[in-house]
């Protein structure tokens, strides 16, 4: 499918504008589409007169997509248990499959992990397909991609939902590549295309400036990664059951090509920042490294996460780790403090898709208070003990 | 040892603005340029060939203006630099991007490293590197916040959302770079002469041992159907009080009456 420019256009330079890629350029009074053009048709919208049109393209490669059926969930574990973003995937996945009238299932792979499947059931699953082995303890991209796309080619899966953590955008690419199906990658909406009933993957690009809904319309499976904590997790109910599917590992140790030495815990909870509910960041307005303490004691105090913006990490006060923004963690908790952060456009493309922002900042005019649902103008230094103060009081009364 | 980088030429994203009135992206006067994380790989490149020895190769996929990417890095000391360039490329998706990179690759012969970035700021994908690395079939290790090189053995110190793990690997090795994995070099005045006047080689669709109908838009099983602007965020309330007190107490106040709290 191409798009192309038909005689009728008049020259009005509608089309050039909107093109996000930048791929129209007027020659002789008509438009021209070039080579970094996407066919992603928001020219087609634009067009005043119709003159930009979708070219049908009769496809070389067909196959055949109704042998493929279900929507699965790959279920990520860390340390024993379910990750959340796994969970999260199990209540959305549910809505694509009933929507589509299809099953959904739990896609378990680990060492000692069988004890998992009541948690995928009681999410939503009808079926948990199981591989279990010692290979699989810690994650590894070689054996677990031989165990999925060994599954996928079993049982044939319509789509495929993984959570868009560093090992499933580990695994999401090297799986994709070799069934030769399309992966959209960190989508932050998912949903039917009414027009095709296939899955539409949203997700933002440059930076965060546009979004696009991204369709896998001629391969099977349909697979995407999802950011964590977009969705809700959903209550989990214990009184449902389903179909535990055991496969066998076919994985051989000199497969695995990869030797994992050591694990090096650099934090828990405080830097777990994708998936955390509360997350306090902090920046050079805090004016000295010690008094980063400030941040992780509001952070401590509301049971959240402790983030930086780059200048607080490129100063050495916080590992990077904890860095939030266009080259560090791109972050969606229900609520964000910025403290001394003053909000450059790289920082805000890492978490301004955040439910509640709460800043803290001197500056009247700091640009991250264009963003902030609350906003207090003052020291943060005065401010966040105050605060931490009274959010510890409410928690005691409440 | 031999070391290939991939880097990608893109508009600095943070230098893009929406039109208020149209709700588009303004593209106009946007700068082109190497992509950051592009430059930690190619600056691990160019610390593990100075420790070790060996030669860095730049490749790149991208129209002709693309060069100007490619000269900056030689600018900074990569050794050689090939574009990927031909219409039949062009719209490709990871895949098809992957493909055609991974097929340069193969042309240009031996390698022991290639190194990427962990994503490009425009697509924010960080599919290429892995799908490069499948189509090779090495391994791969995504996220290096530490590369060393001991003996045959590549140690990587790979970021993870806790933390970090150590994983031990042998050339051939794909690996993604993280932005704290080193500051990149500026290009030296030397360098940069070097790099205006090097001639840079275009691998077209001739050059590649590549089947068509995997290349470019009609190679990409994904298909952009729509974009649209994001809701904005809007300026909420804004608290200025005489002390710190007051305005906590305000705050907490909206936030109970919000029920945030």
């Amino acid at each position: 499918m191409a798009v192309i420019v038909t005689k009728e256009c008049i020259g009005c330079g509608a089309c050039v504008s909107v093109c996000p890629f930048g791929a129209i350029a007027m020659q002789d009074g008509k438009a021209v589409i070039g080579d970094a053009c996407t066919a992603c048709g928001a020219c087609v919208d634009t067009c005043p007169v119709g003159a930009i049109v979708r070219e049908q393209e009769v496809k070389e490669v067909a196959m055949d997509k109704t042998a493929y059926k279900d929507v699965w969930v790959y279920i990520e574990v860390a340390e024993g248990k379910p990750r959340n973003v796994g969970l999260e995937l199990l209540g959305e996945g549910r809505k694509l499959a009933d929507a589509m009238g299809q099953k959904l299932a739990g896609v378990l792979i680990g060492e000692n992990v069988e004890g998992l499947a009541k948690e995928a059931f009681a999410a939503g699953a009808d079926k948990v397909y199981l591989v279990e082995g010692p290979e699989y303890k810690h994650y590894s991209t070689d054996a677990y991609t031989i165990a999925v796309t060994d599954l996928i080619a079993a049982y044939k899966p319509s789509v495929i939902l993984l959570g868009a953590t560093n090992d499933g955008r580990d695994l999401g690419p090297r799986v994709a590549c070799r069934i030769g199906t399309g992966l959209t990658a960190d989508c932050t909406g998912l949903g039917i295309d009414e027009q095709t009933g296939l899955v539409a993957w949203t997700r933002p690009a440059f930076g965060g400036n546009i979004m696009a809904t991204i369709l896998c319309p001629d391969h099977r499976p349909q697979m995407g990664t999802v950011r964590p904590k977009v969705f809700k997790k959903p209550e989990p109910d214990y009184g449902r059951t389903g179909e535990l599917i055991r496969v066998a590992s076919k994985v051989k140790p000199e497969d695995i090509r990869s030797k994992l030495v050591e694990v090096i815990k650099v934090c828990t909870t405080s830097c777990n920042l994708e998936e955390a509910e509360i997350i306090v960041s902090g920046g050079r307005g805090l004016g000295k490294p010690e008094n980063f303490c400030l941040v992780e004691n509001l952070a401590d105090a509301l049971g959240g996460a402790v983030g930086a913006s780059r200048a607080a990490v490129d100063a050495g006060w916080k590992p990077a780790l904890h860095q939030v923004g266009q080259t560090g963690k791109t972050v969606g908790p229900k609520i964000y403090f910025a403290c001394g952060i003053s909000g450059a456009i790289q920082h805000l493309a890492g978490m301004s898709s955040s439910d509640i922002v709460i800043a803290v900042n001197k500056d009247p005019d700091a640009p991250i208070f264009k963003v902030a649902d609350y906003g207090i103008v003052g020291d943060v230094c005065e401010v966040l003990p105050i605060l931490t103060e009274e959010f510890k009081k409410i928690k005691q009364a409440g | 040892m031999e070391f290939v980088v991939c880097i990608k030429q893109v508009p600095d994203t943070t230098e893009v603005k929406i039109d208020p009135v149209t709700n588009t992206l303004i593209r106009q006067g946007v700068p082109s340029i190497v992509n950051p994380f592009d430059k930690n790989a190619l600056e691990a490149a160019l610390q593990l060939k100075e420790k070790h020895g060996g030669k860095v190769t730049v490749i790149s996929m991208g129209p002709p203006q693309a060069k100007d990417a490619l000269k900056e890095c030689l600018a900074m000391g990569a050794d050689a630099a090939v574009l990927i360039s031909d219409r039949a490329f062009g719209g490709a998706d990871t895949l098809a991007t992957s493909y055609t990179l991974a097929a340069a690759i193969q042309k240009l012969g031996q390698f022991d490293v290639i190194l990427c970035g962990k994503q490009a700021i425009d697509g924010d994908t960080a599919q290429v590197g892995p799908e490069i690395a499948e189509h090779l079939g090495v391994v791969q290790v995504t996220y290096a916040a530490k590369i060393d090189i001991d003996g045959d053995k590549i140690r990587v110190e790979r970021e993870h959302e806790d933390g970090y793990e150590v994983i031990e690997v042998k050339a051939p090795v794909l690996i993604t770079t993280v932005k704290s994995i080193n500051e990149p070099r500026y290009p030296t005045v030397r360098g940069t002469m070097k790099a205006n006047r090097a001639e840079i080689p275009v691998l077209t669709l001739q050059d590649l041992a590549v089947k068509e109908q995997r290349l470019g838009l009609k190679g990409s099983p994904t298909q952009v159907r729509k974009i649209f602007t994001p809701k904005q965020r809007v300026q909420g309330v804004l608290i200025q009080k005489d002390t710190a007190r007051e305005a906590v107490a305000e705050l907490i106040q909206k936030l109970a009456e919000a029920k945030v709290v």
